[in-house]
């Protein structure tokens, strides 16, 4: 009797095993470090580039001539090696990948650590460095350690203001940032099926802030459902009984409005106590939070308002752009006042637009908060989209109402 | 596999941000990385870190997976990071580019003597002896070979 992780990885946890992977990708950061490790390795041909893929998602369009060539020496070794390539504007790597790429029981890696997040398809996913994918891609396979796997109960649903986004925050700061580290996280119970695609992605997103290798749902109708949209064929995965090596209860009707206060993760407030709270910026979008829901949620409370402070929005890939076009969902966000960026990280790892200044307080949709992350010197609290929309709008962190 | 040097004491939770800082990330010159290694942590560590282990907390290296953290590390002349657990894939990363890493509990103050053992497993801090983790064969057989680049050279 299997947990997920197991019955993909089709070995008992605590074994070492040597497996091909199935999709394996690297972003504009991490893809130049891998390149180099292949010239330095030597070699020439990759075995399987169709199950390849580079993303250009970190800082684009490029914010130097020197991160612009090396992008584009990057670009051409794409075009060289067959590699396929979503360029500057396509998305972030996780959610690219999220939309018709990944499989449920598959195994997927991505030189990102938030690789975690295509665990919510039912896949076995998770992030390495460059040179280990430097490794894989030259070989088509890579060794891990089977996970023991901590499950994360979910009963009831999420009723008012609360959102996917607040039951991560619930979840990190139980188990704390190495809670779960060299452990899979499953995300099981009845409370599961209530939630969408888009926040089952937020939901495991952030299991690697609990230092977990993954966090994963059973495929479900749900799943089956959302690849089908993308043309993609799946099916359910049927949970085994199996052994977790702890279980964590979360019951989502107790759910309301958190917030990560600086400079940690599991460092959780509700909103109100941290209501009040000062603020230069707000910025929504990321891996994390900048999918299609997130921004309609977002546009239904900006609507017809105008933002109080510099307020940020970056989608999280063209096709979550498009539809907010389509919809009419940016409109509501740019006659807000809001500042729309290209899909794409954007200000998350303060390389390049949106960077806070000395002192600067951002409220965050994003799932880091550490010291000095969006630029030196400023404060990251990190809440859901609603409490972002709520806070845009008065300038200081608010409690959302009732959506 | 063996090495030896004084101690450079850290809290936990150090996040790779902290090693090596985002803004010096868009280069493929390694010596910047070394030269800014713990900036924002402590800016005098870089100018005296070579020769030394670096002794963590828990979650040694969590946070993005940016390899330059370790290669900062190993640039700046890092001989080993101990720490009572690591980030998995700052472990990996530390593995893949040839900086031993040895997991385990121990006492230690800023300049203590500590030696390590990754074959035998153990560490040894002014004389005490404390167990690690055990690592696989294929990493040690990595670590030996100065990485995973040179590792697969060797095995071609
Ligand atoms: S959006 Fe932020 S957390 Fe997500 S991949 Fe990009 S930089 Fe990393």
């Amino acid at each position: 009797m299997s947990t997920l992780s197991e019955a993909i990885l089709g070995a008992p946890a605590g074994r070492y095993v040597d497996r091909e992977v199935d999709i394996a990708f690297a972003h504009d950061g991490t893809g130049v470090l891998a390149h180099e490790a292949l010239r330095e390795m030597g070699v020439k041909r990759l075995p399987h580039p169709d199950r390849l893929r580079l993303v250009f998602d970190h800082i684009v369009p490029a914010n130097t001539g020197t991160t612009a060539t090396l992008q584009a020496e990057l670009r051409e070794y794409a075009r060289v090696s067959g590699i396929a390539l979503s360029d500057a504007g396509g998305g972030i790597c996780h959610q690219v990948m999220s939309e018709g790429v990944v499989r449920p029981g598959t195994i997927l890696v991505g030189a990102d650590s938030h690789s975690c997040t295509l665990g919510a398809f039912g896949a076995f996913a998770t992030g390495v460095g460059a040179t280990d994918m430097a490794a894989i891609w030259a070989s088509g396979e890579t060794w891990f350690r089977v996970p023991e796997t901590i499950a994360v109960n979910l009963t009831g649903r999420l009723s008012g203001p609360a959102e996917p986004k607040d039951v991560a925050l619930a979840y990190v700061a139980d188990l704390g940032m190495e809670g779960a580290t060299y452990r899979a996280l499953e995300f099981t119970g009845d409370g599961a099926a209530t939630i969408s695609m888009d926040g089952r992605l937020t939901l495991s997103n952030m299991a690697v802030e609990t230092g977990a290798k993954t966090g994963m749902f059973y495929a479900d109708p749900v799943t089956v459902r959302y690849l089908a949209d993308y043309g993609v064929t799946a099916s359910s995965q049927v949970p085994e009984d199996c052994r977790y090596e702890r279980t964590v209860e979360i019951d989502l009707d107790d759910i309301v409005p958190l917030v990560a206060v600086p400079h940690r993760v599991d460092t959780v407030r509700e909103a109100e106590e941290v209501a009040g709270t000062h603020l230069d910026q707000v910025f929504v979008g990321t891996c994390t939070n900048g999918r299609y829901e997130d921004l309609a949620r977002f546009a239904r409370i900006v609507r017809g308002k105008k933002v109080a402070v510099r307020t940020l929005v970056f989608p999280a890939s063209r096709a979550v752009l498009a539809r907010a076009i389509a919809t009419g969902v940016l409109a509501d966000i740019v006659d807000a006042g809001c500042v729309v960026g290209s899909p794409g990280c954007g200000p998350c790892l303060g390389a390049h637009a949106g960077v806070l200044g000395e002192g600067e307080v951002c409220l965050s949709t994003a799932n880091r908060n550490f010291k000095n992350r969006m630029g030196v010197g400023g404060e990251i609290y990190l809440s859901s989209v609603a409490t972002a929309a709520a806070s845009a709008i008065t300038g200081v962190i608010t409690v959302p109402e009732v959506a | 596999m063996q090495g030896a040097g004084p101690a450079i004491c850290l809290g936990r939770d150090i996040d790779t941000d902290l090693i090596i800082a985002g803004r010096y990330l868009r280069t493929k010159d390694r010596s910047v990385w070394a030269e800014h290694v713990f900036e924002d942590l402590d800016p005098t560590l870089a100018g005296r870190i070579r020769g030394s282990v670096i002794v963590a907390g828990r979650n040694m290296g969590c946070g993005s997976s940016r390899e330059q953290a370790v290669v900062a590390l190993r640039e700046a002349g890092v001989v080993a990071v101990v720490a009572e657990s690591f980030a998995r894939i700052f472990f990996r990363n530390a593995v893949n580019v040839g900086l031993p890493v040895v997991e385990a509990s121990v006492a230690c103050t800023d300049g203590s003597r500590v030696a390590f053992d990754l074959d035998s497993g153990w560490v040894e801090v002014d004389g005490m002896r404390y167990p690690a983790r055990p690592l696989s064969e294929k990493m040690v057989a990595i670590l030996r070979a100065g990485g995973l680049v040179p590792y697969w050279r060797s095995c071609r």
